[in-house]
C-alpha cells in the first residue's frame, strides 16, 4: 500500500485548470521531484495533499484511507509537513515563535498552563544547528535574510515524526552550503523512512537526490520517470514542451 | 588563498552554537526601542511639569480623579489593543456603551435586581461584539464597516429603548449600582491607619488594574496572545499553521464588546443615571490611546501596558488643557493631533520605529 495515492485529482480556480487529472503514488522513503514550468501547477498540487484546499475532482488517499482534508492542521495530524513556496511566516514573531506557531510547547497546570519560551529557543537553536544555519531563535523574522527564513519553514517541518515531507522550492532562496545541507537533510529523512516531495527549479538538485522525477505542463502530468531512466535534457524538454510526453 | 580554507574546518560549526545563544537587542535596548517607554516617559515629564505649574494638579485628590477619568478609556483601550493587533478596528465601543447603558438602566428601572440588570446590559454588548465579530472574522467583510455599521445601529437602538429619555429612577439596587460605581480603595477616613498620601483609587481604576494584568498575561504568556499576534503579523502563515484564526478575530470583537459593557456598567454607577447618549465620540479617544500606546494599526503589535498609559497620557493632557484655560472645545484637535502623531512616530522605517531610529541618530553607538 503506498504512503500516497493521488487519485485523478483536478483543482480549478474558477476557469483556470490548476491541476488536470493527476494520478501518482509514492511509497514511505521514496524522494519525488515535482518539476514544471511557472504556472504548471505544483504549488497547487502541494497545497491539495497539504489539505489547503478540497481537489474539485479526485481523491487523495494516504496510507490507503481516502481523506478529505479541509484544512492544513488535518494533513498534519496524519503526518504530512509543508515547506511552502511563501513559507508561510509571520515577520513580527521571532525565529523560534514561527518555528512553534500553531504547536507551542507549555508548561504548569491548567488553567495557567504558560509557554515554555526557554524550552522552544532551545529546540529552535537545535534544528537551526542541524540545518547549519546562522538562525537566532530570538530574532525577529523581519530582519532575517532569505535563506534564514527558509531555515524557519524548514526547521518547522522536524518537530513532529513527519511520514512525509513537502518541500516547495525550499532551495531558491539559499547559499551553496545550505543547499547542500538541504540535500542531505532530505537524504536523511529518506534514510528514516520518510518520504520527500521536492519542488525546484534547480535541475542538478533534484538529480541528486531523487529516486522519480514528475512533470508537470500546464496543470497535466506529462511524464513519471526514475532518475536513471531519464536526464536532465529530457526533462528539460518535457518542461518546456518541446518533448510532449514521455 | 581564500581565507575560509585557512580556518580550521570545525570552527564554522562550532560558531553556529554560539550564534544561537546571541540575542540580537538585550532587554534594555528593546524597552528603549519601544513607544510606550517613550510615551510613559513624556506622561512623567507631563505630570512632574503639571505639578510645578499648578498645585492643584499634584494633590492626592486629583491623583484619584484623573484616574478614574482614563480608567473606561483605559479598560476600553484594552479590548481595542487586541482587534487592532489582530489588523482590525472596532469603531462601535463607544455607541455599545451606550446600548449597555440604556438596557441595564431599563432593568433596575422595572426594579429588576442589579445583577440581573447588569447582566442584560452585558449580554446586550457581548451580543453587538458577536455581530462585528460575524461579520470580520466569517463573512470577511472589512472590520471598517462591520464596526461603523454597528456604531449607528447601537446607538439608535439605544436611543429607541430609551424612548429618548434619561434613567434614572432605578429601584431597590440603586444604591448598590451606585456604590460599585463610586467604590474606593483604599477608603480614607479622618484618622485611620493609611497614609494620607495614598490616593483613594476608584473602582474603575482598579478594574482597568485587574484586567490590564489579565490581558498582559495572557499576550506574554498563553499561546493565546502568540497567536493574535501572528495573526496581525500575517494571517495566512498563521492559519497554514493551525491557528485558528476565524475563531480568534472573533473573539476579539466579542472581548473589545465585553470591554466596553464594563466601562459603561461602571459610569452607569458612577453617574447613578443612564443616557443614550453615553460614549458618543469615545471610539475616537480609545483608538487614540491605543494607537499612542504603541498598537500597531496594520496589526501584530501591541500591549497592555501601552494600552494603559496611552489612555493615562490622552487624559493628562486633556486635563493639562483645561487647567491652562483652554476652551474644552479644543481637546478634539488636540486628540485628532495625537493620533496622527502617534501613527507617525510608530511608523517604521527600515525595520525600526522612527523613535528608535532618531534616537539612535542622536545618540550613535560608539561600536558597530
Ligand atoms: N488561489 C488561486 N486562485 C486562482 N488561481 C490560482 C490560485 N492558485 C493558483 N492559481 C493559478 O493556478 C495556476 C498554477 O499555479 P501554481 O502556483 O500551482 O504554479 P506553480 O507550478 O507552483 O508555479 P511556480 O513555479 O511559479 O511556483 C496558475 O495559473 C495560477 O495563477
Ligand atoms: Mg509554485
Amino acid at each position: 500500500m503506498a504512503l500516497l495515492d493521488i487519485r485523478n485529482v483536478s483543482k480549478s480556480f474558477g476557469a483556470i485548470q490548476a491541476v488536470n487529472d493527476i494520478s501518482f503514488a509514492i511509497e514511505r522513503g521514496e524522494v519525488v521531484g515535482l518539476m514544471g514550468d511557472n504556472g504548471a501547477g505544483k504549488s497547487t498540487m502541494v497545497k491539495l495533499i497539504a489539505g489547503n484546499f478540497p481537489p474539485s475532482e479526485g481523491e487523495i488517499a494516504v496510507e490507503g484511507e481516502v481523506c478529505h482534508f479541509h484544512k492544513p492542521i488535518e494533513a498534519r495530524a496524519k503526518g504530512i509537513e509543508v515547506v511552502y513556496q511563501d513559507l508561510a511566516i509571520a515577520d513580527n514573531l521571532t525565529a523560534a515563535q514561527n518555528v512553534f506557531l500553531g504547536r507551542e510547547l507549555k508548561k504548569g497546570p491548567w488553567p495557567f498552563r504558560v509557554l515554555d519560551k526557554q524550552a522552544m529557543i532551545d529546540r529552535a537553536a537545535e534544528l537551526f544547528g542541524e540545518l547549519k544555519s546562522e538562525t537566532r531563535p530570538r530574532d525577529l523574522v523581519r530582519k532575517m535574510s532569505g535563506g534564514q527564513r527558509q531555515a524557519v519553514a524548514i526547521a518547522r517541518t522536524r518537530l513532529s515524526k513527519a511520514h512525509m515531507v513537502l518541500m516547495d522550492e525550499p532551495t531558491a532562496a539559499i547559499s551553496v552550503r545550505q543547499v547542500a545541507e538541504v540535500l542531505e537533510l532530505i537524504r536523511r529523512l529518506k534514510a528514516q523512512g520518510v518520504a520527500v516531495i521536492l519542488i525546484s527549479h534547480r535541475m542538478p538538485d533534484v538529480f541528486a537526490v531523487c529516486d522519480r522525477i514528475i512533470v508537470m505542463r500546464r496543470g497535466a502530468k506529462v511524464a513519471d520517470k526514475t532518475v536513471a531512466q531519464t536526464s536532465p535534457e529530457e526533462i528539460t524538454g518535457l518542461i518546456t514542451g518541446a518533448i510532449r510526453a514521455a | 588563498m581564500p581565507p575560509d580554507i585557512a580556518k580550521p574546518a570545525e570552527s564554522g560549526h562550532a560558531s553556529i552554537g554560539d550564534v544561537v545563544k546571541i540575542r540580537e537587542q538585550t532587554i534594555w535596548q528593546k524597552i528603549v526601542a519601544s513607544q510606550p517607554f517613550w510615551v510613559t516617559v513624556a506622561l512623567l515629564v507631563l505630570v512632574a511639569f503639571m505639578t510645578m505649574l499648578e498645585p492643584s494638579f499634584g494633590t492626592v485628590d486629583n491623583a484619584a480623579n484623573v484616574t478614574r477619568n482614563f480608567a473606561p478609556f483605559g479598560i476600553m483601550a484594552l479590548g481595542m489593543t487586541v482587534v487592532i493587533i489582530t489588523g482590525g478596528i472596532d469603531l462601535s465601543v463607544g455607541s455599545i456603551m451606550g446600548l449597555v447603558a440604556i438596557v441595564a438602566g431599563l432593568f433596575l428601572t422595572w426594579e429588576y435586581p442589579w445583577y440581573v440588570a447588569f447582566f442584560m446590559g452585558l449580554l446586550a454588548g457581548l451580543a453587538c461584539g458577536a455581530v462585528n465579530g460575524f461579520f470580520v472574522a466569517y463573512v470577511g467583510m472589512p472590520s471598517f464597516v462591520v464596526t461603523l455599521g454597528m456604531l449607528s445601529i447601537a446607538r439608535s437602538l439605544a436611543v429607541v429603548f430609551s424612548g429618548n429619555q434619561m434613567l434614572y429612577k432605578f429601584g431597590p439596587d440603586a444604591p448598590i449600582v451606585k456604590a460599585i460605581g463610586q467604590a474606593k480603595f483604599p477608603h480614607q477616613v479622618p484618622g485611620d491607619s493609611i497614609p494620607d498620601w495614598i490616593p483613594q483609587f476608584s473602582s474603575h481604576f482598579w478594574v482597568m488594574i485587574v484586567m490590564a494584568l489579565v490581558v498582559g498575561y495572557v499576550f506574554n504568556f498563553k499561546a493565546y496572545g502568540r497567536h493574535l499576534m501572528a495573526i496581525g503579523g500575517n494571517e495566512n502563515a498563521a492559519r497554514l499553521t493551525g491557528v485558528p484564526v476565524d475563531w480568534i478575530k472573533f473573539q476579539a470583537y466579542v472581548f473589545s464588546a465585553f470591554t466596553a459593557s464594563i466601562a459603561s456598567l461602571l459610569l452607569l454607577g458612577y453617574n447613578g443615571s443612564a443616557i443614550n447618549a453615553m460614549g458618543q465620540g469615545y471610539e475616537l479617544r480609545v483608538i487614540a490611546a491605543t494607537v499612542i500606546g504603541g498598537a500597531n494599526l496594520m496589526g501584530g503589535a501591541g500591549t497592555a501596558f501601552g494600552a494603559i498609559v496611552g489612555s493615562a497620557f490622552l487624559e493628562v493632557i486633556r486635563n493639562a488643557l483645561l487647567m491652562a484655560g483652554i476652551d474644552s472645545n479644543w481637546q478634539g484637535a488636540f486628540v485628532g493631533a495625537f493620533i496622527i502623531l502617534a501613527v507617525l512616530l510608530g511608523m517604521q522605517s527600515g525595520g525600526k520605529s522612527l523613535i528608535a531610529a532618531t534616537v539612535e541618530r542622536m545618540f550613535p553607538k560608539k561600536h558597530r
